[in-house]
């Protein structure tokens, strides 16, 4: 039983370990993103259609 | 930002970047918190139910496996919609859409694969078996990562997506023949497999968890799904901003 | 479109062009295999046509990324995106130029590696008739992979990893129907018609899928 205890535990982590991954990915990635963005802005640089066109 | 004019109001707003993001940015803690609540509840009901007479504590590996698949198979779709509305309808933001899918299918279906296999160790004595659904899903992941691949190999995102649509499509219309075939493969191989789950009715006891638990991991997906086409909005604009500053600066 | 078949056939075939290297490929990859399983006979008749099919499977994959690369070099894609003719007729085409000049050259000197690995004239056989319904749909899946290629400045592996997931079904029923010639409880015919009717289904979505990618990336 406590074997299989292993199992359910190793499996558990796994999906913390692939959801952790998929979550830091997304907001760090994010987080750059937005740094990125706002030093093009403070340096000036504005969309052609700086109010809601598409880039 | 004039508060109205970002209203939502018809699905055609939605292909207005600037109103997706604006949506995004106000959806996402909703959806955040409810992706926590739901896991919170789905965790205690996995904990708390009784372990089943045959399977033992083992079965609360379903609880994640599940729902893990079933997502990984949901990205998939998620990103066919998403190809067609690239080739269809040149929806700005479907290709974005496609992209930002393949990741987080990639992940839950490698979970789905380790659970599985997890799940498979102590109830068949095997880490891997060539079971029919197994191979399938490990078919699947192969078509997540090849489609990953072409999509960092390039560096025009529009035309990326125009290519990577038609592969997923393609590989959407393969999904049914290649199940059909390794269906066929797997019978022809293994007679009469004992090492099948039975295939019965999942009991009421069991279905409670799962449920919320799918649920959960659902609403996580649409949460991941939604932030990471968000920071690809904001990949692109950094980069035409870039363009368009590089051309400022040549042309002054 | 008679014209573009013989050219293609030709470009193929002289020096230079992918043929040949593929069927050396494919021999090569036959001869490995009695090293890596040792040289029992027995053996290498039961795993026979499995090799011979992945065989073949890999080496019609070496040069598909070809298909449309010199095309995009020396600007005739461009030409034929702009003909009058269906853009898939085209591919489709140029498809069975590739066919013939790389996959049926396989076809034909299989037998002959079959005897290498000791294999019973029905197993030959049997592979032989599979390899020439399946190796079409290897190259009709594989014209979507090489229309994605031209798009990507470094395409060829990719290619290979983009379509193998996709010709799974084509290697499992080309191998089964192989095996099923030889022992004796399980029908040729099924497999086999499954086969042809993947190879058709192909004939028509593949040239399809890989004029909509050619479009979309010379845009």
């Amino acid at each position: 039983m406590s074997a299989h205890l292993a199992y359910v535990a190793a499996s558990y982590g796994a999906a913390l370990l692939v959801v952790a991954g998929l979550v830091s990915w997304v907001v760090l990635d994010a987080r750059a993103r937005r740094r990125e963005l706002q030093a093009l802005e403070e340096a000036g640089i504005r969309r052609r259609s700086a109010g809601g066109g598409a880039p | 930002m004039r508060e109205r004019s970002l209203a939502i109001r018809s699905f055609t707003d939605l292909a207005n970047p600037t109103r997706f993001v604006a949506l995004a940015g106000r959806l996402l803690p909703w959806l955040a918190s409810l992706t926590v609540l739901l896991f919170a509840i789905g965790l205690t009901l996995c904990f708390t139910t009784a372990a089943d007479y045959q399977q033992g504590e083992t079965v609360r590996i379903m609880y994640i496996h599940v729902p893990a698949a079933w997502l990984a198979m949901m990205g998939y779709t998620v990103m066919a919609a998403s190809a067609l509305g690239t080739l269809v309808w040149r929806h700005p933001l479907a290709d974005v859409a496609a992209k930002c899918a393949a990741p987080i299918g990639a992940g839950f279906t490698a979970l789905a694969l380790v659970t599985g296999s997890l799940w498979g160790k102590p109830m068949w004595g095997t880490w891997w078996v060539w079971d029919a659904r197994l191979t399938s899903f490990f078919i699947l992941f192969l078509m997540y990562l090849g489609l990953i691949a072409l999509n960092r190999a390039m560096d025009d995102a529009g035309r990326a997506a125009k290519v990577a649509a038609v592969l997923i499509l393609v590989g959407f219309v393969n999904i049914p023949i290649i199940k059909f075939s390794v269906d066929w493969w797997n019978t022809l191989h293994q007679p009469a497999s004992v090492l099948r789950l039975g295939g019965s009715a999942i009991d009421p006891e069991f279905r409670r968890p799962l449920l919320v638990m799918a649920l959960a991991f659902t609403c996580l997906f649409f949460t991941l799904h939604l932030a990471a086409m968000r920071t690809e909005i904001w990949r692109r604009r950094i980069a035409a901003m870039r363009r368009q500053a590089a051309r400022g600066a040549a042309s002054a | 479109m008679m014209a573009l078949y013989l050219r293609d056939l030709k470009l193929a075939t002289r020096a230079g062009g992918g043929a040949l290297t593929g069927i050396l490929f494919f021999l090569a990859v036959v001869a490995v295999v009695p090293f890596g399983l040792g040289p029992d006979l027995k053996l290498l008749a039961r795993v026979g046509p499995a090799m011979l099919w992945i065989g073949a499977l890999l080496a019609s994959l070496l040069g598909l990324d070809r298909l449309f690369q010199a095309e995009r070099e020396d600007g005739a894609l461009d030409v034929m995106l702009m003909q009058e003719t269906p853009l898939v007729l085209v591919v489709f085409v140029k498809c069975l130029a590739h066919w013939t000049a790389s996959g049926l050259p396989l076809v034909l000197i299989s037998p002959l590696l079959g005897l290498f690995l000791n294999m019973e004239p029905a197993a030959i056989l049997a592979t032989m008739l599979t390899l020439l319904a399946g190796t079409p749909a290897i190259t009709l899946i594989g014209a979507m992979g090489a229309a994605v290629a031209v798009a990507l400045p470094r395409g060829g592996l990719l290619v290979s990893i983009l379509v193998l997931p996709l010709v799974v079904p084509v290697l499992i029923f080309g191998v089964s129907a192989a095996y099923a010639a030889v022992e004796d409880p399980a029908p040729f015919l099924p497999p086999f018609l499954i086969l042809i009717a993947i190879s058709l289904f192909f004939a028509v979505i593949g040239p399809a899928a890989a004029a909509v990618a050619l479009r979309a990336s010379s845009e």
